[in-house]
């Protein structure tokens, strides 16, 4: 923490809060709409981890970014543009096949973000992460899980896994773009290295997907800007319903 | 919302602390005991319930059958000497 601007750090943790915040809702949306009772409850759990770990980000990021801003400020008072969060977690739920991909991909990435993260010299956020990292076991654990069975299962099954992974590979790349505050965050360790993340992600993915008999699709394009509040066009209906309530009748609370 | 059908279905049983027995809870559909389990963790120990978990599927429990009820449990019903109660028990036992 000593090389690098607080304002700087405090992007990496918005990055970070929204990325959990915003698939935290997405992930809600499947209350009461999953296959089944258990994978209800299972999706919401995982939802409510991603929350937890939004808002201790959040109250990190206001205090390095010296705004004093609440979460709810992050949440629910800032437009589209302002968010942070990669593109891959606001598509949307799709069938449950569209789900469980997003889920591996997203979380195998977070997984290994958390775990570097462990030994960040931001003290606060390496204790976010040594408490982060046991829920991305888990939710990684899910979303193999599935896969495997979803992949090897009936030819319907297989078949929409192929379909979600062909729609959601193409954000994946972003989640390992380096741009002109990764350099600086990286060597001073406040941020994971994309390289080494990736090094971790490919291999695990490619090893889960090869398991369960998909095939890592051929990609032409790659899509990017989440990170510098670009957001394909779901994110904003997405917000509306989110922020809706907290807009409509500000400072509510229950 | 209920399970699918077509998944079987599993007891559930959770150890709520060290020196308890497991106690069963609830039962769920799964299609695997792995799936059983994670469903398991998910469904019954969201708030701190437990700190380990069995699943059995239900189809490996055989039951009393409520016919047989009187011939199973009545003839424990007028022995009370079977009973400890000639024991006073310490304050500080907590379960027995």
């Amino acid at each position: 923490m000593t090389t690098v601007a607080t304002d700087v750090a405090a992007v990496s943790t918005l990055r970070m809060a929204d990325d959990c915040l915003v698939l935290s809702h997405r992930l809600a949306q499947w209350s009461s709409r999953a296959p089944s009772l258990e994978d209800d409850v299972a999706l919401t759990n995982i939802a409510l981890d991603e929350l937890g770990q939004a808002r201790a980000l959040y109250v990190r990021t206001a205090e390095l970014d010296g705004t004093g801003r609440s979460e709810d400020d992050y949440a629910f008072l800032r437009d589209e543009r302002e968010f942070v969060n990669c593109q891959l977690v606001e598509q949307e739920n799709g069938d449950f096949a569209t789900t469980i991909v997003r889920q591996l991909l997203f979380t195998t990435y977070q997984h290994a973000q958390w775990r570097a993260l462990v030994g960040s010299p931001d003290e606060q956020v390496a204790a976010i992460a040594a408490k982060a990292i046991k829920e991305a076991t888990y939710h990684r654990h899910h979303a193999v899980d599935w896969t495997l069975r979803l992949g090897d299962g009936t030819e319907e099954s297989h078949r929409r896994m192929e379909t979600a992974l062909a729609a959601l590979w193409p954000f994946t790349a972003e989640l390992f773009e380096v741009d002109d505050l990764t350099a600086d965050l990286v060597a001073t360790g406040v941020a994971a290295d994309p390289a080494v993340l990736r090094g971790e992600w490919e291999p695990f993915v490619e090893g889960v997907l090869h398991e369960a008999t998909l095939t890592r699709p051929e990609v032409t394009w790659a899509p990017s800007g989440g990170r510098r509040g670009l957001h394909t066009e779901c994110f904003g209906y997405m917000l509306t319903e989110m922020q809706h309530l907290h807009r409509s009748h500000p400072g509510v609370s229950w | 919302m209920s399970g699918d059908a077509r998944l079987p279905l599993w007891e559930v049983f959770v150890r709520s602390r060290r020196g308890l027995s497991h106690n069963h809870v609830g039962s769920l559909h799964a299609a695997d005991a792995e799936m059983a389990l994670r469903n398991a963790r998910d469904v019954f120990t969201r708030r701190m319930e437990g700190i380990s978990i069995w699943v059995v599927p239900s189809t490996a429990i055989t039951a009393s059958s409520p016919d047989e009820k009187d011939a199973f449990f009545d003839p424990a019903g007028d022995k009370a000497y079977r009973h400890p109660t000639f024991y006073t028990i310490p304050k500080d036992v907590q379960q027995l």
